[in-house]
């Protein structure tokens, strides 16, 4: 593995491979040093296009366990907004000695492009890209789906896949990068997916995906899926036309009280999962975000274990870093190559 | 079995390891003068199922030593210093004994002691866990070629190597299924490429 970049290009046994290493890297939080010295003297940049708080601090918590130095840079009031390239960016990051890029943008497909280019030796961290993909993300939410349904069954997690686990994805799946993330890995992990959406959130392609589609959430939660996660409902979606107003949202497709009541009875002890930030009242109630079911708050520590793996297989690797890059024309830059990182 | 070439030799017997492993327990009961604070930590892979062994026969010697409460693991992938220069891994678990490192007599039990850096990187590991009152280190084989100034305190066979031959330790649960096929074998064919437990 050179970059992470999507789910869908990911393979089951990289998938497993980093789910695993998690499982290892979720147990230094525990530790009375909560601190590894595996990535010491390496520097990954987090190059955030786009705010977002939780990821970026998240990025930076992984990196910083494992004892990388971090530097932040926002594109907000950066030499961006100078008018700077994304090449003349990174290139200067690298000059300062980054080894990994962790980038959020606004643009779909702006990670794959950086990391085609040839224009930096980095490893590259896709952390959300437009409406394409967030694949730690989805590596996190399986990490959690994993760990919720192995202490249900009484078994370790280490080392297996979703099989016949279901799992609902329910909310804006036309905008959201979570729900593609993780349709393509749950799938390739081998769970079961089904989207639960209002029609006009869902994308035309959607009958190419590997996925059952409903209307319904109370049909499809009839069915007893082992995991249901929430998409949250943005803000400048509500004024929208895709649904008339938050109320009838929360009413057909928000995990309400009796939604969650019911369901619990039916399956047991289920998994609700949420990437956060909840909008309580909306797509899930109050009393439902904060019921033991909800693993909102696993699924924070699970994303600092999941991104620490990420960094550490992508950065303790042997690559030898020019042959990687054999498809893509040599870059004029032969001076900087030499020595393996 | 793998087949013997001339080129690969037993060292070592299901039934010599059996006997090592014992006498290996009696001397850390005698170091220790009993088993009070005392924990096993075997170090991935090999280290682990040799360090459960070890706290069979403790508990057979004492039986106040609690073998499933005091034996656990200490995996060391990611203090290893040679990151980056081999694919990266997957950490095997750590699991540490309920009752912590700190105060305890630590022995860290691994398959076969070579250049020294695994049990350096197991040091450190275990210092980001606590402060043990003592560290002891006992291994199956002592190949010889320290690389580091590291000792083991209790050594199951002494075994002269250059530096080109390759020693392989197998173990029921590790390598073989059956524990008659457990051995420990040297080849002279070449160096160890990937590791094959050496340490």
């Amino acid at each position: 593995m050179r970059h992470l970049l999507s789910t869908a290009e990911l393979g089951a046994a990289d998938a497993l491979r980093i789910l695993d290493t998690a499982e290892e890297m979720s147990a230094v939080s525990g530790r009375q040093v909560k601190k590894l010295p595996t990535l010491r003297g390496r520097t990954v940049v987090n190059l955030f296009y786009e705010d977002s708080t939780r990821t970026r601090i998240s990025f930076e918590a992984a990196a910083k366990r494992l004892s990388a130095d971090v530097m932040n840079f926002a594109a907000k009031g950066s030499s961006v907004s100078k008018g700077e390239s994304l090449k003349d960016t990174v290139q200067t990051l690298e000059a300062i000695g980054a080894d990994a890029v962790v980038m959020r943008h606004w643009a779909s497909g702006a990670a794959a492009r950086l990391a085609a280019s040839g224009w930096t030796d980095c490893a590259v961290v896709n952390a959300g890209d437009g409406t394409h993909e967030h694949p730690t993300q989805a590596l996190l939410d399986a990490l959690t789906v994993r760990r919720s349904v192995a202490e249900r069954d009484g078994r370790d997690p280490r080392g297996t896949d979703l099989t016949g686990v279901d799992v609902l994805i329910v909310g804006d799946i036309l905008h959201s990068r979570v729900a593609r993330s993780n349709v393509w890995l749950l799938h390739t992990l081998g769970a079961t997916v089904g989207l639960v959406a209002p029609p006009t959130l869902l994308p035309h392609t959607v009958e190419t995906w590997p996925v059952r589609v409903h209307y319904d959430l109370d049909e499809a939660l009839a069915a007893g899926p082992d995991a249901v996660m929430m998409l949250r409902v943005q803000a400048e979606r509500m004024g929208g036309s895709y649904f008339p107003s938050a109320a009838e949202y929360a009413r057909r497709w928000g995990l309400t009280d009796e939604r969650l009541a019911d369901y619990v009875r039916r399956v047991g002890s289920p998994a609700i999962l949420h990437p956060g930030p909840m909008n309580r009242g909306v797509e899930i109630s109050s009393a439902a975000a904060d019921s033991p079911h909800t693993r909102a708050l696993d699924q924070v520590s699970h994303g600092v274990a999941v991104r620490m793996a990420v960094l550490h297989l992508l950065l303790s690797g042997d690559h030898d870093r020019r042959t990687d890059r054999a498809p893509h024309p040599a870059p004029d830059r032969a001076s900087t190559d030499g020595s393996p990182r | 079995m793998a087949a013997e070439s001339p080129l690969t030799s037993t060292v070592m017997t299901g039934a010599d390891i059996d006997r090592a492993l014992t006498r290996i327990a009696h001397e850390v009961v005698e170091a220790h003068r009993g088993v009070d604070d005392l924990i096993l930590l075997g170090i991935p892979r090999r280290g682990v199922p040799l360090a459960r062994r070890l706290g069979e026969r403790l508990s057979r010697i004492d039986p106040q030593f609690d073998a499933e409460a005091c034996v656990g693991s200490l995996d060391i992938t990611m203090y290893r210093d040679d990151l980056g220069s081999r694919a990266a891994r997957v950490p095997e678990p750590t699991r540490v004994p309920d009752r912590g490192v700190d105060d305890a007599v630590v022995v860290l039990v691994d398959d076969v002691l070579y250049s020294g850096r695994t049990v350096r990187a197991g040091l450190d590991a275990l210092s980001d866990l606590g402060r043990p009152r003592a560290v002891r280190l006992a291994v199956l084989v002592d190949r010889g070629h320290r690389e580091l100034p590291v000792r083991a305190d209790h050594v199951g066979k002494n075994l002269p190597t250059s530096r080109g031959e390759r020693v392989t330790v197998r173990l029921a649960d590790v390598d073989v299924t059956d524990v008659e096929d457990e051995a420990v074998v040297i080849d002279r064919g070449g160096p160890s490429q990937a590791g094959g437990g050496e340490a």
